[in-house]
């Protein structure tokens, strides 16, 4: 089966849940369950391939051109893993369906699952490094929904926070360092980068990169001093935590230090920081562990000194440690996924998970004893269990190594880690089964049905299987693993009996000492409670709530609901980062020569800065002011005609006639004066403000212009294919039907939904307050008497005709000189948008009755069509095609599917210019403008 | 020619940002059409300066300006207008609706930041 599938398997089951689970928790279990056992056999299927050395692995191209594929890698290291999550992951799901009560979700629950389960497996089959990192933000999202599953519980919404606060930052770190590992390694695959073992180690940025990977690796794998979360992660349903925070997602930081482990491996840095964090960790984990009341809480401790205890190994740099490390990922995955699933019965069962009121259970739930005794005892470490061997092997390995100097630190520190260990693991059987039989359980207990008991007695039976034969059930698993960490060969040879060696004394020491400390307890745990503990819990929160707190602070600093005080500092902002990049990046020589200034365009630039200059000055005076932005916009467009833009000119004039009619009549109903309300001061802030940023804008367009091309430009292409590919002279017009049509049709898209806005806020005004306080409107101006003079309704008609030819004949011709749809509906508008001021809106409208909205619909979909027209010729959206044709008595034309193209951004513009239009004339009809019968209406005798 | 394009962009630029810095509505569209216009001018003569040579193929003439700045500054007009069209019925709106014209939000919705309870939500 390919890798893709089976990462793809378990994401596919996730959505099977939702259809079965009307059918009830079993119909969904075995949905989910199938999905699972179906990609396992999969995994299982490439184990003889895996064995003898080989690496499967798919690619599925995506931007092939700068690397970035969907590449799936199974090897040793994967294998092992997917064997877990997916093998685990099938008892879990069994589990949960007995776990589960009616009253839970069940549907949402096994799609979290599922979810979860394929971003696991997507981590240690992906040999992308992006892909990978991607998969890994999905599991601290998925473990996210699956802690919080119980929302009613707040200690399962706060430990849901928690855990993706920590992992999420910890991601964040880590996507960083695997961006600059990249960088050094030079490629994101990662069978690539463990080759480039020297390059990175030898490169500056190995010290950062490493720093970064390992928080990432230390927060997902509950590493001291980010352990704290994984406890409180703990208020998640019991299969939930045997799965997740037992087996499998807190090990996926173990299995990226591992992953990375031939890159970054083997340095005094790697070791200083991987063994001295994981040394930490393991004692301090099982100290805390010791003298926690919750099950599932020492469970959760204990998990996080073993995940310490692994860290630890690979933090040796040794192939002898890597091969115990995996050993023991094997044999904690089965001895603490069963102790979980047995917490989770006693849970269910006795409705208590506080050690405090448990005790005796030893007759009452006989088959729970059993398999709690084979795990707790593996977990301490006690022949013939797997832990003994993987226990055995760690303080082999521990005894070897000396960190600061001190040759017996490590060894000590980890045997006295050991004795804890012994201890909690010996009270778990202790004081929860042992003792006399108690009366004040919360509910009666006894043992489970089998659903809920099989899962964890198959683990407990791997358990003495793995202890008793190493060599025949796993030997080979850790090999093909150890293989593909280290690049090496190792042979590892696993056995219960070494003989009388330095580690074996140290494990009967910490058996011995742990028997002791538990017999102990009691005062032990008064000396705990009288000694100062840090809570991490406050901490944190503390620390959250700090940053809460200074990011209120600065967003209330910027944004305090003054528009004006937002977007000075933003230009400041934009103005400083423009300044620092000309100063840090390389810009070329100023070799294009300044061309000479004509005295047209001199006066031209005259009559622009005073006009600017003058509206400033006046701009409170709104219709002096309007009147100067249109003499500015005229001026522009006389500077494009200058300056070879034909087109821009012809659009940038109509787009100013309709501009300014539209300003006019909003500020019909605008007070006509800017009341002076800002001090000197402010006033003195903004225009350093604005000259800064004015200076700032007009020095980089001097320097641009004064520079060639940076890139070579791709006009060249344009102008030698506008003819032979689209067809038309007009280059400006060919890039937007043609070349670059598809931004062009966005672009008519957005102004139809800016008209339709327009449309709906309308709406909105006159259906509510505003519409009544419109009925009311009494004017601030005098009318004109004369509201639709003469002249002007006579020009206009005999305007109209003629301007409807000129729209039509500068459409017609916009493939091969100036003009096009834009142009051609604009000018259009301006016709129509005459005879509404000539001679009223509602008199035009009646005469000229078009839907704007239709219009609007109509020119997309226009547009839309001619572009899908390319598809029945087998080309890609917006293809164009073009012929020549001759009809008798008429010169040979061109027909182009550009045309129809084009026409849809006619309609669409003529729609969108008319309907703001008619929607601020309805403003002012509800105003109680009357409604004219005759086109002109003189009013005679001064009536307003 | 060159310095006169830049100034004048950087003058309509200035003018702008400082209209748009005003405190009632009217103003700030005034700022925001004048910050179009330098805009536009901007990303046109991205392309460079060019005289008598427009984008329009013709035998026997071999240099043209670039077009592609052209296409794309005569698509931002039409969208800059269809802006300016929504932002004055906004500032229309809310005068309508408000009774005055001021852009910043009156002091009292200004909210400060809501003081965080000293427990947790578990004890609220």
């Amino acid at each position: 089966m390919s890798p893709a599938l089976i990462v793809a398997l378990p994401f596919l089951g996730a959505l099977l849940p939702g259809l079965m689970v009307r059918a009830g928790r079993t119909a969904a279990a075995i949905a989910c369950g199938s999905a699972t056992a179906l990609a396992l056999l999969g995994l299982l299927l490439h184990v003889p391939a895996i064995r003898a050395g080989e690496a499967i692995a798919t690619r599925i191209p995506w931007m092939p051109q700068i690397g970035m594929n969907a590449d799936f890698r199974i090897d040793g290291l994967g294998l092992l893993f997917g064997i877990l999550i997916l093998g685990i992951g099938l008892l879990i799901i069994l589990y949960a369906r007995f776990y589960l009560s009616r009253k839970d979700a069940a549907g949402p629950f096994f799609t979290y699952l599922m979810l979860f389960q394929g971003a696991m497996t997507g981590i240690v089959l992906s040999d992308n490094i992006l892909m990978m990192l991607v998969f890994w933000e999905l599991t601290s999202l998925s473990s996210f929904l699956l802690i919080g599953f119980w929302k009613h519980l707040p200690e399962g919404r706060q430990g849901a926070r928690m855990a993706l606060t920590v992992t999420g930052m910890g991601g964040l770190a880590m996507i960083a360092g695997c961006l600059i590992l990249g960088q050094v390694a030079g490629s994101y695959r990662l069978s690539e980068i463990v080759q480039q073992r020297a390059a990175i180690q030898g490169s500056a940025w190995y010290l950062p990169a490493l720093v970064l990977i390992l928080i990432g690796a230390f927060t997902k794998s509950a590493q001291f001093p980010f352990h704290f979360w994984l406890p409180r992660a703990m208020a998640a349903p019991t299969p939930v935590s045997a799965y997740l925070h037992s087996a499998t997602m807190v090990k996926a930081g173990l299995f990226l230090m591992a992953r990375l482990w031939p890159a970054l491996a083997g340095t005094p840095e790697w070791f200083g920081i991987v063994a001295t964090v994981g040394l930490v960790t393991m004692l301090v984990g099982a100290v805390i562990a010791l003298f926690q009341d919750d099950l599932k809480g020492l469970l959760a401790y204990s998990t996080v000194s073993h995940l310490g205890l692994i860290t630890m190994l690979l933090g040796f740099g040794t192939e002898e440690a890597a091969v115990a490390a995996v050993f023991h990922i094997i044999a904690h995955a089965t001895f603490k996924a069963a102790l979980f699933m047995s917490a989770g019965i006693i849970d269910h069962e006795a409705h208590t998970r506080s050690i405090a009121r448990l005790g005796g259970l030893r007759t009452l739930m006989p088959l729970t004893f059993g398999i709690v005794l084979i795990a707790s005892l593996s977990m301490a470490g006690i022949p013939p269990f797997s832990g003994f061997i993987s226990k055995e092997l760690m303080l082999e390995n521990a005894s070897h190594a000396t960190l600061g100097g001190m040759p017996r630190l490590v060894g000590g520190v980890a045997t006295l880690a050991s004795l804890f260990s012994v201890a909690y693991s010996l009270r778990m059987i202790a004081h929860v089964f042992l003792g006399p039989v108690r009366d004040d359980y919360p509910a009666k207990p006894h043992d489970p049905g089998i659903g809920l008991w099989l899962g964890p007695a198959l683990l407990a039976a791997l358990v003495v299987v793995i202890g008793i034969a190493p060599n025949l059930t796993v030997g080979w698993l850790v090999e093909t693993a150890a293989a593909a960490i280290t690049g090496a060969h190792p042979h590892p040879h696993f056995a219960l009996w070494h003989g009388v060696t330095p580690a074996l004394l140290m494990s009967a020491a910490a058996v011995v000492g742990g028997a002791v400390l538990l017999a102990l307890w009691r005062p032990a745990d008064g000396l705990r409670l009288a000694l100062p503990r840090p809570d991490a819990k406050a901490i944190f929160d503390s620390m959250t709530d700090t940053t809460q707190a200074w990011a209120a602070r600065l967003t209330n600093g910027v944004t305090d609901g003054s528009m004006s005080r937002a977007l000075a500092l933003f230009m400041l902002t934009a103005t400083a980062c423009g300044f620092a990049a000309w100063h840090t990046g390389r810009a070329g020589p100023e070799i294009r020569p300044l061309l000479p200034v004509s005295p047209v365009a001199f006066i031209g630039w005259l009559m622009l800065m005073v006009a600017t200059g003058t509206m400033v000055a006046v701009h409170r005076r709104r219709i002096l002011a309007l009147v100067l932005v249109g003499i500015i916009g005229l001026i522009v467009s006389c500077a494009f005609v200058y300056l070879s833009a034909p087109d821009l000119a012809l659009t940038q004039i109509t787009v100013e006639v309709v501009t300014v009619i539209l300003l006019l009549l909003a500020l019909n109903f605008l007070p006509k004066r800017t009341v002076l309300d800002t001090g000197n001061v402010k006033r003195g802030a903004d225009a350093f403000v604005a000259s800064l940023t004015g200076l700032g804008v007009g020095i980089l367009a001097y320097a641009i212009m004064r520079r060639d091309f940076a890139f070579p430009s791709i006009a060249g292409y344009m102008l030698d294919n506008s003819y032979k590919l689209g067809g038309g002279d007009n280059v400006v017009n060919v890039i937007l039907v043609d070349f670059r049509g598809y931004d062009t049709y966005g672009e008519i898209t957005v102004l139809g939904i800016a008209a339709l806005t327009i449309f709906a806020l309308t709406e909105t005004l006159l259906a509510g307050r505003s519409g009544t306080r419109l009925r009311n409107w009494v004017h601030d101006m005098r009318r004109a008497g004369d509201r639709h003079p003469l002249m002007l309704v006579v020009a206009t008609r005999v305007v109209l005709p003629i301007s409807l030819v000129v729209g039509l004949y500068i459409f017609l011709r916009g493939h091969n000189a100036p003009g096009g749809g834009f142009i051609a509906g604009l000018i259009v508008s301006v016709a129509l948008v005459m005879q509404y001021m000539a001679s009223g809106f509602a008199w035009a409208q009646e005469r000229q009755n078009i839907p704007y909205h239709a219009l609007i619909g109509l020119g997309v979909l226009c547009a839309g069509i001619t572009g899908a027209g390319a598809w029945f010729a087998g080309k890609p959206f917006l293809t164009s095609a073009f012929g020549y044709f001759h009809l008798v008595g008429v010169e040979p034309f061109e027909l182009a599917t550009a045309m129809g193209f084009d026409t849809g951004v006619f309609l669409c513009v003529v729609g969108a210019v008319m309907l703001a239009l008619n929607s601020l004339s309805r403003i002012a009809r509800q105003a109680g403008q009357k409604v004219n019968v005759h086109p002109m209406d003189i009013q005679f005798g001064g009536e307003r | 020619m060159e310095i006169l394009v830049a100034t004048a962009i950087g003058f309509m630029t200035a003018a702008g940002v400082y209209l748009t810095l005003r405190k009632r509505t009217f103003a700030v569209v005034l700022g925001m059409t004048l910050l179009s216009y330098a805009t536009n001018l901007f990303l046109f003569v991205t392309g460079r300066l060019v005289i008598d040579q427009p984008p329009i193929l013709q035998k026997g003439v071999e240099s043209y300006t670039d077009p592609l700045p052209q296409a794309l500054v005569l698509t931002a007009i039409v969208i800059s207008f269809g802006m300016t069209a929504v932002v004055v019925m906004m500032a229309l709106g809310a005068f309508l609706e408000g009774g005055d014209d001021h852009v910043d939000l009156p002091a009292t919705d200004r909210r400060e930041p809501r003081p965080r309870p000293a427990q947790d939500e578990g004890a609220r």
